[in-house]
């Protein structure tokens, strides 16, 4: 059989989102000669050494691993930039601009580009400052639902990962109980999600 | 007005032609992970993505025989693993919905005309064995009135013990272009009056359901 009844199965993993991740072109230097590559996914090269090219972020890794190339850095990985935006994360509510697979980005960079960072202590410790002050606007986000529909600007896709199995059920929950008129069949004990705990307050009960 | 117009559409047919195979599986892969009901296959990108992945798989073979710099092999190899990844997980979330669903799907032309031929079959092979398994074990055994898979008992009306997909889950979309009120069903647009390109949306799946079979929007 392909799998058993998951219900998990509409949730990425965050494997499945590293590799979503990887096909974001990067710019690299190679330090080699080849031919043109004839991928399934698309054609690259031919490479020169010294000639900058861009390739997807798998590609330029995997080259890097064998130490064929270096990685140039993104332009929004700069130490100016992240200290730009972390500034204007911090003072605003909003999300600022940035790539969508930032996180993942910047991960396998830090992982397997580590030479190639200037300063990488510092991009390291903006990046992840970054990540904690969104995250901490996330939650405060979550306990404002009220609407049916939510909408995010700039959120990054990690984040909306970590959240959205979650914010699904409350989302949902809310719906139902706005639309009082739904027939009971919509609460099928056949339907086997796993329970998952929310925060949603309490009813409050009479006091005995 | 018109240069703008045509402008977008021109953006339009340049990023329909240069998106690759791979970008589209990748696209239906996510669609079909993040929707709560079974989508339409997509058979001819299916059968255009196996027939690049058998002759990547042949020219291995020639590079192996004519002993190709390894650096190039393991790079293709690569290539190779991920289309096939993203080409099986498409293929094996399908298969996991229809096994969750499978007697609402053959019940349902709309869901079994979304179906490929092999699914279908699978879908039908499936039924059989599930229903010849739990006719044995449990049925046979029960009381006459309560002997079908379908109905609770004979004085049901429906099929009332067949799952039905939840289409008010929550799901997260994107629109790659501004959508206004026509683009909804009209019978939603009291709920959804419009969405502005890229920006991130949590909303009920039901009422995305049409400009997601149009293509445009995406989910994530």
């Amino acid at each position: 059989m392909a799998g058993q009844s998951d219900s998990t199965m509409s949730l990425f993993s965050s494997e499945e989102i590293e590799f979503m991740a990887e096909d974001e072109m990067t710019e690299i230097v190679p330090n080699l000669r080849m031919d043109s590559l004839n991928f399934i996914c698309g054609d690259y090269g031919p490479f020169l050494p010294q000639l900058a090219a861009q390739v997807p972020l798998w590609l330029a890794l995997a080259l890097k691993k064998r130490g064929k190339c270096t990685i140039r850095l993104p332009q929004w990985m700069s130490v100016e930039n992240l200290t730009r935006v972390l500034e204007a994360e911090r003072d605003s509510h909003a999300f600022q601009p940035l790539p969508f697979h930032y996180i993942e980005i910047s991960r396998l960079l830090f992982d397997h580009a580590r030479e190639d960072i200037p300063d990488m202590y510092m991009v390291r410790s903006l990046v992840e400052d970054i990540r904690d002050v969104r995250f901490h606007k996330v939650e405060t986000n979550l306990e404002k639902f009220t609407a049916s529909t939510v909408t995010w600007k700039n959120m990054s896709a990690m984040e909306v990962n970590v959240i959205r199995a979650f914010a699904g059920r409350a989302l949902q929950a809310f719906y139902k109980h706005d639309n009082e008129q739904q027939t009971p069949d919509t609460d099928r004990a056949l339907d086997k999600q796993p329970q998952i705990p929310t925060d949603r307050p309490k009813r409050n009960l009479k006091p005995r | 007005m018109a240069t703008e117009e045509s402008a977008s559409v021109m953006d339009d047919y340049e990023m329909l032609i240069s998106t690759t195979d791979v970008e589209l599986l990748k696209r239906a892969w996510r669609n079909e992970k993040a929707a709560p009901e079974i989508l339409q296959f997509e058979s001819s990108l299916v059968q255009r993505i196996k027939e690049q992945i058998e002759l990547a798989e042949q020219n291995e073979e020639i590079f192996e025989a004519n002993n190709i710099e390894p650096l190039t092999v393991s790079l293709y190899q690569m290539d190779l693993d991920r289309t096939q990844f993203l080409l099986r997980s498409y293929l094996r979330v399908r298969l996991q919905k229809i096994e969750k669903y499978l007697f609402y799907v053959l019940k349902t032309d709309e869901y079994l005309n979304r179906l490929s031929k092999q699914e279908q079959m699978f879908a039908r092979r499936c039924t059989d064995d599930l229903g010849s398994h739990l006719d044995e074990t449990v049925l046979a055994k029960l009381p006459d009135n309560y002997r079908s898979i379908l109905k609770q008992s004979i004085t049901s009306e429906e099929d009332d013990m067949v799952p039905a997909p939840r289409l008010d889950t929550f799901v997260i979309c994107k629109a790659k272009q501004y959508l206004s009120g026509l683009d909804f069903e009209p019978e939603y647009s009291m709920e959804i009056t419009e969405m502005e390109r890229d920006l991130l949306t949590f909303v009920c799946y039901k009422f995305v359901k049409k400009p997601l079979e149009n293509g445009k929007i995406d989910l994530v």
